[in-house]
């Protein structure tokens, strides 16, 4: 979900879909609707004008849904700190599971991080 | 015993729900392979239903009891189908009169299922996916209707599928002539339209309604249908096997076809891009009565 990326952070999550990274490998695949996911990647600094609806399509999730801060914007605001239409960061509005820095991150980088969470879980349950 | 046995273990629910959600993978599979990639692993099908099963379900606000209760009708009659199918073909002489007939109407039940849920669920995707779900289900009802009609005059106006079975296994199987070359032609289609994949997937189509009729659905009752869209992947192409290639039904033969058919139905999927409702409409309409 993008809250006011510069775009760039989605082009690399697009990718993560393409034959060269392909993370069907996994299991995991790209959903319409929100009822049906299991993860919410989200990108972008939270400007003001996004996080209500950011909020209620995490309430439309069916839980247990992890959330990924992808990307420096969303770990913590990046530049656009201080910003005039930037709100709070995203960890003080949702329960973050797993931060992926990076401007923007690679898509190697984002395949680990989920891969790392989802076998942490494994573990934990 | 023996009949709950049937139902619920094999051939019914366990088994068709084993083999489905295993075509499902090889679906998976060879459009992966199709497109240069991996693919995902075979027990991937298994891992996402049991993963539904321990998620919340939700139900939006404004929706009826329907919502809930359609996954169920569906699931029912497709198990329904498909253990009796799965009798007829191991003893064709237990099939009772005129069953081809009540299979015909229990095959679209999954698809008023899916509709009931979907206009239930108070989505105004969901209803648009519904409406194209039911213009699609007039689309290819008539055709293969058409095409069992072709089956049951080439075996001598026999209701019984047991019966189509044995003039089959005496006469050789009713592919190998014109009008059952035709007639299987068409039902390929009716059958692509009928397990929702392209280029007639536009009651679902991911990109424009996202998830259309299913959009409100989680948990449990997304389960249930991914269930029923399994066993009907099951059912479908057996189907076809006994209406047109019921020569030699042992259990080798009978994988071999059903891999075959499989690969093919999966091949049109992958080579075809979605149809717009109205050319659905159409093709479906038009083609099959030449
Ligand atoms: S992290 Fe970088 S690439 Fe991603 S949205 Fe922010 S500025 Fe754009």
């Amino acid at each position: 979900m993008s809250n006011g990326s510069c775009n760039n952070c989605d082009i690399e999550i697009c990718d993560l879909f393409t034959p060269r990274f392909d993370v069907e490998r996994f299991g995991i695949q790209l959903i319409g609707s929100v009822r049906h996911a299991d993860l919410l990647l989200i990108t972008g600094a939270m400007n003001k004008k996004s996080i209500p609806r950011m909020k209620k399509i995490y309430e439309q999730a069916a839980k247990p849904c992890l959330v990924v801060a992808c990307g420096t914007c969303a770990c913590s605001q990046h530049m656009f700190r201080d910003s005039y239409n930037v709100g709070e960061p995203l960890d003080k509005i949702l329960p973050v599971d797993l931060y992926i820095p990076g401007c923007p991150p690679k898509p190697e980088a984002i395949i680990s991080g989920i891969l790392k969470l989802v076998s942490k879980i494994k573990k934990g349950k | 015993m023996k009949l709950l046995f049937d139902y619920l273990v094999f051939p019914g629910f366990l088994f068709s729900a084993v083999i489905g959600l295993l075509a499902g993978w090889i679906d998976r599979k060879v459009s992966a392979r199709l497109q240069w990639r991996v693919g995902p692993p075979w027990h991937q099908n298994f891992t996402d239903i049991f993963k539904l099963l321990a998620k919340e379900v939700i139900v939006p606000q404004g929706a009826r009891f329907t919502f809930l209760l359609s996954p169920y009708l569906g699931l029912i009659s497709a198990v329904f189908v498909a253990a009796n199918l799965g009798r007829f073909i191991i003893s064709p002489l237990e099939s009772f009169s005129a069953d081809l007939i009540v299979i015909l109407y229990l095959l679209v039940i999954p698809a008023i299922a899916l509709i009931i849920g979907a206009s239930s669920s108070a989505n105004p995707l969901a209803s648009v996916g519904a409406s194209r779900e039911m213009k699609l289900i007039l689309a290819y009802e008539l055709p293969l209707i058409l095409v069992v009609i072709t089956v049951v005059i080439k075996s001598q106006g026999a209701l019984q599928i047991g019966q189509i079975l044995i003039q089959q296994v005496t006469l050789g199987s009713n592919i190998f002539s014109l009008s059952g070359t035709l007639a299987f032609l068409t039902a390929l289609l009716c059958m692509q339209a009928k397990l929702g994949l392209a280029p007639f997937e536009v009651s679902e189509a991911e990109q424009e309604i996202m998830g259309g009729v299913l959009i409100e659905y989680s948990g449990l009752p997304l389960a249930v249908f991914k269930l029923t869209k399994a066993i009907m992947l099951y059912v479908m192409p057996v189907f076809l096997i006994v209406l047109f290639l019921g020569k030699d039904l042992s259990p080798l033969f009978l994988i071999t076809k059903y891999l075959i058919l499989l690969v093919l139905i999966i091949l049109i999927k992958n080579t075809n891009p979605r149809l717009r409702i109205d050319q659905a409409l159409k093709f479906l309409w038009r083609k099959p009565k030449l």
